[in-house]
């Protein structure tokens, strides 16, 4: 025993305990996983959240130094972000201009122009500042932050912003900071509205960034009450220079002295920025994103076999994202932070880690048989999956160590976390899905108990489980031959996925509900990013609500006597603007404003007139009203990223400017004049904010209202089922929604009703058809030759004896034990003398054999009446005549015949002491207008199915055939003891006369004898199927051989069922469908020998299989109809039938299938699996029934049954 | 990325056109509208090839996001408009590309007879598409030291890619020659001024290329064989009916 061996006994081994121990303890185990879970992932907590919002922090102004690399530990409130020299430091320098007084001989465009025009000077003066003492001179150009090109995607921003020197933005920028081009411009407005985006745009825009402040607050416009003009000038400073900006704010205070300005001064605002995820860093991310979810579904999909799909397919996901929480909580717990992006590498970590090995393992214990204990299937399955997993992965760990060794940070940490999530998935599988899967398996044993219990107690209606109606309704044609196995609205119907996640979503209202958890999580998370510009927008809200004149007034007290007073200094302080030099003196009398609040009842009677210019502690910081991508985007122009880093935002320098109407008189353009007034500016900016409002309110009701109504039109288009009221629904959907009405056919309630053809004096025992003729034969022996178009008897062909010697035998007398050549003798001259005219000899014979009917229904007294009120077209008083031409049309073609292979069982009434049964017919053909019967004896007789005559026999061998194949001229007979003999037709005359070439004595006749017998005695060829030149038979010794027609070559023996084959599908496709007593189901390739699937379906052996272009379907003992999707051998999905209801399967288009059972057919529809229509019910045990349609379909599927 | 697909585009236009210009069939008779377009050979081809196409285009766009955040760290707000505007044709270009590829890789399988049968489920294709947009973001977001180290990394994660979800000769092969082929096209374009990097560094840009052509062209050919496994199917159908 090799070492390899050995590892894979013990690994086996050690997971059979392993899976033993899991499936004991389930609660126990589970308990500790997910302490240990929320153990490792315990860490995580400490880590930040996720945002995007800025953060900041505030420092004096005073004491203020750069930080230094280093963390220091005394300093407990400075954030850890607080490192080093920030990128930039800002300098603002709020301007707020504004023309008094007010004349009414003025134009709006005065508002701004004059105003406006006040920055170039301003500019001039803080470039040209120079600080100079001991240490030196300092300039604005040795401090500013230098910035070179624009970004190149920006060319068209290169007119408006600076590059190549000192980031120093104002409004100025527009006109190249040049007082030449303002003055030559016509129109403003439209040079500033030039450079906006189009549409809607999220982040800041220019006109914000050389404003300085958000747009509406500039005042900049037609429509400006307040007639102040406010912007700022930003200076980007690299170094911080407490002297040079001291200077500099003296300076400028000195010129342009605010006298009620009382602006804090202290603060310095360090902002950090986290990490911006921009959208087109979120459109990969989200690709990523939805691949993995898609690699999810489709992995999950593939769950089968279970109590709950749902429930498992969470358990695996729960199981993949906790080991990747625990793998980076105990990164995090050794001390390794992770530095990668989380959000970007969880996918390929959830790639990596994968779903296969939940599968696998699910698959596998799923595929244990079943009847063993669930802790034994557990460990089976797991010691089965045992190597394949060690072996994945050890190639993973492999694969990721090979992975470390490239040396690259990036990836070594990405290796590092994938084999911590690996070794915590591998743990997670072991213990938290695998007791989730043990859990649920005996789950499922119990509902399987459950379900079974009261069926074989007899218990009728209760039985638990999904099929249980919820009351039992009146079937709605009460009558006493149609049974409705449930209605079908009260079925678990299987609908198709489609509609089943659009039920769904209505049954649990989820859209409704994810909408507003979406909301609050939306709104959450504003309130989380940006609080300040919440807050700011609600505070200006509101103060723009508050009547004119009253911002300021109530709130800020020493404000209020502000106009009067500036009315007087007005020409002193616009003088002061150009005389620079000299500094101005401090004016004593704006202090005694502050003390004049008496006058405030004078205020109400000027304001039109003059404009005031409050400063307000929003001014302070004013940089917070603006989008908090305001400084990203700036800086981002010019290809430097905040993201991770901070600025600091030193103090506003605060800058009042007056001017006088003379002085906006001479600034102004030509045009200006030209300009229209603003047609009631004063209404309309009234009404602004409420026609906003309103209009916003009444946009938003329309458009909850449309959705609304198309959710429900959506609704009522996906959902038509009511689902309280089976009744009309039903109606409906059987005549318009039947996906059937693609092909034409639609099945009638009125026209699907059974042709009745009776005759047979016992049960039947084999059926064989081709479309045109029905050929039947029952216990006794006797064969019977119907038309299949209209139910016409054609022929009897008695058994050898006679009917009368039958029920003689019947009686109790024996019958005569006649050689069963002389009987096959004498049988075939007495039918060949009538073999001119088929009909009129046809009938005679029939109605010999009617009057034994009396007889026969002594037993089954209560038959007669349930078969013949069904069929309303037909009076009973037919039977003694041809069976009933009903007024409907037959389907021309029978396509597929049935052999009910059933042994001759000893029922009660067939005496086995006669000597007759055991040359009863086992198996029979038809094809063209021959019969071929196999009998018990090992007879194969050949028939004329017109005329009734025997054609020829062959007795050579001595075991019962136990199935028959007829194709072209060859006939191929399996027998009882494992032989298959292969017979030539010949046909030497066109009159029919038949001869036997093939002979199973080994090589007697040359050119096609074959006697192929490989089998041991015991087994049993239970199954022989032929199609396109294969023979294929299924056989107890668990083997499936494939036999060439023409020369009886054995071509492949097909060996993987663990049970004897019960059913074999063959179609021209040469794909073989086999189905065995281990309730396995394969799929082979005929023309290689290859088995392309296997599966595992039915508690139980397969009694039934087909196929048709897209899927297998299959039946088992368990009740079960599977049906499987034929070339990835996964289930679609499963029916559930009544106990005895599904023994034979046929299908009769590509989506209606029909089953028989013991006492009644069905139609299924194979797209929905929604039961149509259950026919019949007939309590014969013994039923079978045949189906033959049309092949244009347009004729109603007719549906022909027997009975005695 | 986005030259990437384009030169895989010119070297497979003249392969995979004439292979499949005459595979067009007459239908058999109807049973169903939608039956029938799906059995149709040509309709058939034409669906796949479409969504191959589609899949292509949009791998492209995304892909070509992930690589222009390799130079730029933050995104002016315009910067996306200029990518879809700057090279309209790229895009379109790589969904040739992969329709040809998506389609070319099935053909070959049968012509050689031996049906692909590893890992043939959507499941394993989404895993390897993940996989290929692992090697992207990696090639375009991780830091190498130089670019022997990029270019090896590169090689071990695509035949990494390979051996997980194609192990095919055939396969392998043909991806090799469509990056050779491609890496090719691509440099002729660029030595002719047709197509510029955003990057100087041309050595730097060459030395990725090869790799992420080769780990495209299997996911593309993964694709494209799982597609195929439809038609396979309806062909099946098809001579059933006969």
């Amino acid at each position: 025993m090799t070492l390899r061996k050995q590892l894979r006994e013990k690994i086996s081994a050690a997971f059979y305990r392993h899976g033993l121990l899991c499936a004991s303890y389930p609660v126990p185990i589970i308990l500790f996983t997910s302490a240990s879970i929320l153990t490792c992932c315990y860490p995580l907590l400490r880590l930040p959240l996720p945002g995007t919002g800025p953060v900041e922090f505030t420092t004096g102004v005073r004491d203020y130094s750069v930080p230094s690399h280093e963390p220091q530990g005394d300093l407990g409130e400075r954030p850890d972000w607080y490192r080093g020299p920030p990128v930039a430091y800002i300098q603002q320098v709020l301007v707020k201009a504004a023309v008094s007084p007010w004349d009414s001989s003025l134009v709006p465009v005065d508002v701004f122009r004059s105003p406006l025009g006040r920055v170039f000077s301003l500019l001039e003066e803080i470039r040209n500042h120079v600080h100079s003492d001991s240490s030196g001179i300092r300039s604005l150009e040795s401090l500013c932050l230098q910035v070179t090109d624009l970004f190149p995607g920006l060319r068209r921003m290169q007119s408006v912003l600076p590059e190549h020197g000192c980031l120093l933005v104002s409004p100025g920028n527009y006109w190249q900071n040049q007082r030449e081009l303002f003055d030559s411009d016509a129109d403003l407005l439209k040079t500033i509205q030039k450079h906006e985006p189009k549409g809607l745009h999220t982040s800041a825009t220019l006109r914000d960034l050389l404003f300085g402040v958000p747009g509406k607050y500039t005042g900049v416009s037609h429509y400006n009450r307040k007639r102040v003009v406010t912007y700022t000038i930003t200076v980007v400073l690299s170094s911080y220079d407490a002297r040079f900006l001291g200077s500099l704010r003296a300076r400028l205070k000195q010129l342009h002295p605010s006298a009620n300005c009382s602006l804090r001064e202290d603060h310095m605002v360090h902002v950090h920025f986290k990490e911006e995820i921009g959208i087109a860093e979120l459109i990969p991310l989200v690709t990523t994103y939805i691949i993995l979810f898609a690699y999810i579904y489709f992995s999950t999909r593939k769950i089968d076999m279970v109590k709950s799909k749902w429930g498992l397919a969470l358990a695996a996901v729960v199981t993949v994202l906790s080991s990747l929480l625990m793998s980076v909580g105990l990164c995090t717990l050794f001390g390794l932070t992770p530095t990668l992006n989380g959000g970007e590498i969880f996918p390929y970590l959830v790639v990596v880690i994968g779903l296969e090995n939940v599968l696998v393992l699910t698959k596998s214990v799923v595929s244990t048989p079943v009847d063993l204990e669930v802790k034994l299937r557990i460990a089976q399955g797991l010691s089965n999956e045992s190597w394949s997993i060690m072996k994945n992965m050890a190639t993973e760990l492999c694969i990721i160590l090979i992975g470390y060794f490239t040396l690259v940070p990036a990836i070594q940490e990405f290796c590092l976390f994938a084999v911590v999530g690996l070794v915590s998935d591998f743990f997670l599988q072991m213990f938290f899905f695998t007791t989730v899967l043990s859990i649920d398996i005996r789950r499922m044993e119990l509902a399987d108990l459950n379900r079974r219990l009261p069926a074989e107690a007899g218990l009728p209606p209760p039985k638990p489980g999904p099929l249980r109606p919820r009351e039992v309704p009146p079937p709605p044609r009460p009558s006493p031959h149609t049974i409705t196995l449930q209605t079908p609205a009260f079925r678990n119907l299987r609908l198709p996925k489609r509609l089943r996640v659009v039920y769904f979503l209505a049954r649990t209202r989820l859209a409704q509900r994810i909408i507003m958890v979406g909301t609050v999580i939306w709104i959450g998370i504003l309130v989380y990013t940006d609080p300040a510009g919440i807050r700011t927008y609600l505070a200006a809200q509101v103060s723009e609500q508050s009547p004119l004149g009253d911002p300021g007034g109530a709130g800020l007290p020493p404000h209020l006597g502000v106009a009067p007073v500036f009315r007087g200094g007005d020409p002193t302080s616009t003088l002061s603007i150009h005389p620079a030099p000299d500094p101005t003196p401090l004016p004593e009398n704006q202090s005694q404003g502050h003390h004049g609040p008496a006058r405030a009842g004078l205020l109400p009677q000027a304001p039109p007139a003059v404009p005031q210019i409050t400063w307000g502690a929003e001014d302070e910081e004013g940089w917070r009203r603006l989008s908090f991508r305001h400084w990203p985007s700036l800086f981002s122009y010019y290809n430097i990223t905040l993201a991770k880093r901070y600025i600091s935002i030193l103090p506003v320098i605060p800058v009042t400017v007056h001017l006088s109407p003379q002085e906006a008189i001479e600034t102004r353009h030509p045009q200006d004049t030209r300009h229209p007034p603003p047609p009631i500016p004063k209404v309309s900016a009234d009404l602004q904010t409420d026609l906003t409002l309103y209009k916003v309110a009444a946009l938003g009701l329309a458009a909850g209202v449309l959705l609304v109504l198309l959710l429900f039109c959506l609704y009522r288009v996906l959902c038509p089922r009511n689902y309280g009221q089976n009744g009309v629904s039903h109606g409906r959907r059987r005549r318009g929604d039947l996906p059937c009405d693609d092909y034409g056919y639609s099945p009638p309630v009125s026209e699907i009703s059974p042709l009745l053809l009776r005759g047979h004096s016992m049960d039947i025992e084999c059926l064989a058809s081709d479309g045109m003729l029905l050929a039947s034969c029952c216990l006794a022996g006797q064969i019977r030759v119907w038309d299949a178009q209209t139910g016409d008897c054609l022929t009897v062909i008695p058994k050898p004896g006679g009917c009368w010697e039958q029920r003689d035998g019947w009686d109790g007398v024996g019958g005569a034990t006649e050689p069963e050549c002389l009987c096959s003798e004498a049988h075939g001259s007495y039918v060949g003398i009538d073999g001119l005219s088929e009909e009129e000899e046809g009938y005679p014979l029939r109605r010999r054999t009617a009057p034994i009917r009396p007889t026969l229904f002594n037993d089954q007294p209560d038959l007669t009446p349930l078969i013949d009120t069904n069929f309303t077209s037909q009076p009973p008083s037919h039977l003694l005549s041809t069976p009933p031409r009903a007024g409907f049309d037959f389907g021309g073609l029978v396509e597929r015949a049935y052999m009910e292979h059933e042994p001759p069982s000893p029922s009660a009434y067939t005496s086995p002491s006669s000597a007759d049964w055991e040359s009863s017919v086992w198996a029979m053909e038809l094809r063209g207008n021959l019969i071929a019967a196999g009998r018990s004896s090992g007879k194969l007789e050949l028939w004329d199915a017109v005329e009734g005559s025997l054609r020829c026999s062959n007795e050579d061998g001595v075991s019962g055939i136990t199935a028959l194949a007829f194709l072209n001229n060859r006939i191929v007979a399996a027998r009882l003891n494992g032989s298959l003999d292969f017979f030539t037709v010949e046909i030497n005359k066109p009159l029919c006369l038949l001869q036997y070439r093939g002979a199973p004595l080994r090589g007697s006749v040359p050119p096609s004898p074959c006697y192929s017998s490989e089998d041991v005695i015991s087994c049993q060829l239970t199954r022989s199927v032929h199609a396109a030149g294969r023979v294929v038979t299924g056989s107890q010794d668990h083997t499936v051989r494939i036999y060439r027609l023409e020369d009886s070559c054995c071509l492949f023996t097909l060996q993987g069922h663990s049970g004897g084959i019960t059913a074999i599908y063959i179609d021209q496709t040469m794909v073989l469908a086999s189905g065995g007593q281990d309730g396995a189901i394969c799929l082979w390739d005929v023309l290689t020998g290859s088995r392309v699937s296997h599966v595992y379906g039915h508690r139980g052996d397969v009694t039934s299989l087909v196929c048709t272009t897209s899927c297998v379907i299959s039946s088992g003992l368990d009740d079960l109809i599977c049906i499987w999707d034929r070339s990835t051998g996964i289930k679609l999905y499963s029916i559930q039938q009544e106990a005895g209801c599904g023994a034979s399967l046929g299908v009769i288009s590509e989506s209606l299938l029909v089953t028989g059972g013991q006492g009644c057919v069905s139609f299924w529809d194979l797209n929905f699996g929604d039961l149509l229509q259950t026919l019949l019910v007939l309590d014969n045990a013994a039923i079978v029934c045949d189906f033959g349609s049309e092949l244009s379909l347009v004729y109603v599927p007719s549906v022909l049954e027997k009975l005695d | 990325m986005s030259l990437t697909l384009t030169a895989m585009s010119d070297s497979t236009v003249t392969s995979g056109r004439q292979q499949w210009s005459g595979s067009g069939q007459t239908l058999q008779p109807p049973r169903g509208p939608f039956i029938s377009v799906i059995t149709n050979r040509t309709t058939n081809l034409l669906i796949r090839g479409a969504m191959l196409f589609s899949v292509g285009v949009f791998l492209a766009l995304v892909l070509n996001l992930l690589q222009v955040q390799r130079n730029v760290t933050l995104f002016p707000p315009d910067v996306i408009s200029s990518i879809f505007s700057s090279a309209w044709w790229v895009p379109p270009c790589c969904g040739t590309a992969s329709a040809m590829i998506g389609l070319l890789y099935p053909c070959i399988d049968s012509c050689l007879g031996e049906p692909h049968k590893f890992k043939r489920e959507w499941s394993s294709v989404m895993r390897c598409v993940a996989v290929f947009v692992g090697i992207n973001h990696a090639s375009a977001k991780v830091d190498f030291a130089n670019n022997v180290q990029l270019s090896l990394t590169l090689a071990a994660l695509s035949i990494g890619l390979w051996w997980t979800f194609d192990r095919s000769r055939s396969g392998f092969s043909l991806g090799v020659t469509i990056a050779l082929l491609a890496t090719l096209a691509t440099q002729l374009l660029v030595y002719n001024g047709v197509f510029q990097y955003t990057s100087p560094d041309f050595l730097y840009i060459r030395s990725w290329l090869p790799c992420i052509f080769f780990a495209g062209v299997i996911t593309m050919g993964n694709i494209g064989r799982q597609l195929a496994l439809y038609e396979y199917k309806f062909i099946q159908e098809k001579s059933h009916q006969d």
